[in-house]
């Protein structure tokens, strides 16, 4: 099977539904011509041309609604932000009018709609950068989120979300871009809501998102070799809709629970996941599920510190400990 | 470039309520008889529809936010008469007029303002949010200015799949403030969409006047020379001049894919909303100068009977159909029942609507 970055298997995911389906078209800041901020849409505006392929202004609000009304009548936009961040100049257009319409109108108009780009801190780019905006937005009902690790992940929920009839908001990962993982060539999709255990384990689940599994396995390695700690790892992959059957089945394994994500603590995916497990699985448990996730504040700047901020494998080891203590 | 005088909300409305210059133009000239009947009956239609909705709430049966349209019909009238296959509108949240003037039912909508699951959005979308998309109606928004963006979005999309159309989206004066309209003119006029972003001018953003609202060099529509785009002012008092303006800027739409902003001057006579008790903010005698010397469907009536289109009779007919028609409305709603609580959850996610080995998605998604 073919080895290739994260960023290569999310261009493959668009080049793929750009030939499969004439009515995609990429959009964003900097995605054609300049070849993507990120190089994501690298080389696309050359192969499919620029009705295909379209530069926006930095204008997030008008573009992303345009992206919305357009798909409203049959358009399937794959709308590039070039950070999450900037999508909280557009909230109204993404929330309001993608999260909503469907439900105001009675289920008469559908948005089929991708808006995509990075969501992550750990750049060394300070807070307004660096937001990690998947709990917020998959509060919403109307709205799906999902949140690839791997490259495998990386194509098959990107091909999902394009073919998907909802608003899909796919959030990727700068530090991710450039890791390698085998992707087939030939179509498949990874199906919204199917989580995937990246590392079997008796003795304590990890459930994460995003970059936070691979913390996550790099702290599994560490359990193992220095404590003899078996670790299963449950990576979501789609925030909303969630596998719950999933995250649940391995806490009834394990029976201790540690949560990591990026965000930060308040309200973040992890509260829900935490909720979920106490409710369906309370007598599983046989100790209290501990969290572990950005330290609650702005993104600092100072990048010695922001790696401290943001989970690491030595923070999730120090955690799991307690779990299992 | 159109450069039309430039003209002042205040100033357009000294012009005499006489007979309309644009009766004889081309795109009004060629309406028969049967069709200028039709026109006028479908303003009366919004006219009685939706001062039967004040009786409604009143009873207090419709709940929220009650924007009406009465004043503004020939806005609605005017520009909806002339679309075709592939023309398409958006609007904010006074849209009962634009509602009517495509054809949605008096039954659908009533029933909405009352919450009923016979409404048009089924009780989920209220007054604000009717939709009609089998008729190329996309809303009915409630964020001022917010469907601006979509109207591009619509626009652009009937460019992309080549069709020969455009896209009306309708604002009030008071969004020409917001930002994403801003951004929308200047997609529209890089991308040379075909859009016609339509002011309706009714001199108050909520109970701010204009004038304490909006920097103006003239009037709000010249905004539009900033983006290089076409514009043009229009005296929504008169059904013709909506007509004969905005075929123009279909034409350019349609020929050139090229945006317009219309500004087209109108009033109100109820307060902003329901909720509005519209004591503060202007003078009763304006109001009564209004409905006495510029009401759109009585200068419209005034029109037809002079030009013998109209009888007094036959104008009382359709009136009276109207109101039988409102009426009916209020008992359907009345009569029909509320959403059920299963209800509540359907209509979010088109997948989950229609969850099979098809779709993409699987899990959860709506929580407990």
């Amino acid at each position: 099977m073919p080895v290739i970055t994260y960023r290569e298997a999310l261009r493959a995911a668009m080049r793929e539904e750009l030939q499969r389906d004439e009515k995609v078209v990429l959009m964003g800041e900097e995605v054609a011509q300049f070849n993507g901020a990120y190089k994501v849409t690298e080389g696309l505006l050359k192969e499919f041309g620029p009705k295909r392929v379209v530069d926006t202004p930095i204008s997030e609000a008008g573009f992303i609604g345009l992206g919305i009304g357009a798909s409203m009548l049959g358009i399937r936009p794959v709308m590039e932000l070039m950070f999450w961040s900037f999508s909280y100049v557009a909230f109204d257009q993404i929330v309001n009018n993608a999260g909503n319409i469907r439900y105001m109108s009675g289920g008469l108009i559908n948005c089929p709609i991708v808006i995509r780009g990075p969501a992550n801190g750990g750049t060394n780019v300070g807070a307004t950068h660096s937001h990690t905006p998947e709990a917020i937005l998959a509060s919403h009902p109307g709205i799906k989120v999902v949140c690839p690790a791997t490259p495998y992940d990386a194509k098959g929920l990107m091909k999902a979300a394009i073919r998907d009839n909802d608003p899909v908001y796919v959030m990727e990962n700068t530090i991710l871009y450039n890791d390698k993982g085998e992707v087939p060539d030939e179509d498949y999709i990874v199906p919204l809501g199917v989580a995937d255990v990246k590392r079997t384990g008796e003795d304590l689940t990890i459930v994460a998102h995003g970059r936070a599994v691979i913390t996550s396995l790099k702290a599994a390695e560490i359990l193992e070799k220095e404590h003899g700690v078996s670790v299963e790892v449950v990576d979501l992959r789609s925030i909303r809709p969630l596998d719950e059957a999933t995250v649940l089945q391995s806490v009834r394994k394990t029976h201790r629970v540690l949560l990591v994500e990026e965000n930060k603590p308040f309200c973040g995916v992890d509260a829900q996941v935490a909720y979920l497990i106490q409710s369906k699985a309370f007598d599983e448990l046989d100790a209290p599920i501990h969290r572990v996730s950005s330290i609650d504040a702005p993104q600092i700047y100072c990048k010695r510190l922001e790696d401290q901020q943001l989970p690491n494998a030595q923070r999730v080891v120090a955690e799991a400990l307690k779990v299992l203590a | 470039m159109a450069t039309p005088a430039v003209l002042t909300h205040p100033e357009s409305l000294k012009r005499p309520a006489g007979p309309s210059e644009y009766a004889k133009h081309p795109i009004n000239a060629a309406l028969s008889k049967e069709d200028k009947i039709e026109l006028y009956r479908k303003m009366a239609r919004i006219r009685h529809f939706e001062q039967r909705c004040i009786r409604v709430y009143q009873q207090g049966k419709i709940g929220g936010f009650l924007h009406l349209y009465v004043g503004q019909e020939a806005v609605a009238a005017g520009t909806i008469s002339l679309l075709g296959k592939h023309d398409h509108l958006i609007t904010g949240y006074r849209d009962h007029g634009h509602g009517l003037m495509v054809g949605m039912g008096m039954n659908e909508c009533m029933a909405e303002l009352t919450g009923k699951a016979t409404g048009c959005s089924q009780g989920k979308g209220g007054s604000m949010h009717y939709f009609a998309p089998d008729k190329n109606y996309w809303g009915g928004h409630g964020i001022v200015g917010g469907q601006a963006p979509l109207g591009t979005g619509l626009a652009y999309a009937v460019k992309y799949l080549g069709h020969k159309g455009s896209c009306l989206a309708y604002m009030g004066d008071g969004a020409v403030n917001q930002g994403a309209v801003h951004e929308a003119y200047n997609l529209a006029a890089l991308w040379d969409l075909p859009i016609i972003f339509v002011i309706e001018n009714n001199g108050y953003s909520m109970g701010t006047s204009q004038e304490r609202s909006s920097a103006h060099p003239g009037c709000l529509a010249k905004r539009a020379e900033g983006y290089g785009m076409a514009w043009d002012v229009v005296n929504g008092h008169d059904v013709y001049e909506v007509r004969a303006k905005t075929s123009a800027a279909l034409k350019r739409a349609h020929e050139e894919s090229k945006p317009t902003v219309l500004e087209i001057f109108t009033y109100r006579y109820y307060g902003h909303s329901m909720a509005d008790p519209d004591k503060t903010y202007r003078d009763k005698e304006e109001i009564k100068e209004y409905r006495e010397q510029k009401d759109p469907v009585l200068l419209f009536e005034k029109e037809l009977l002079a030009e013998k289109v109209l009888t007094p009779e036959l104008s009382q007919a359709i009136n009276e159909a109207a109101m039988a028609e409102a009426d009916q409305a209020a008992a359907f709603a009345d009569a029909s029942p509320d959403p059920t609580v299963a209800d509540i959850t359907k209509n979010i996610y088109w997948e989950e609507d229609h969850r099979g080995p098809q779709t993409t998605s699987r899990g959860t998604i709506i929580f407990e």
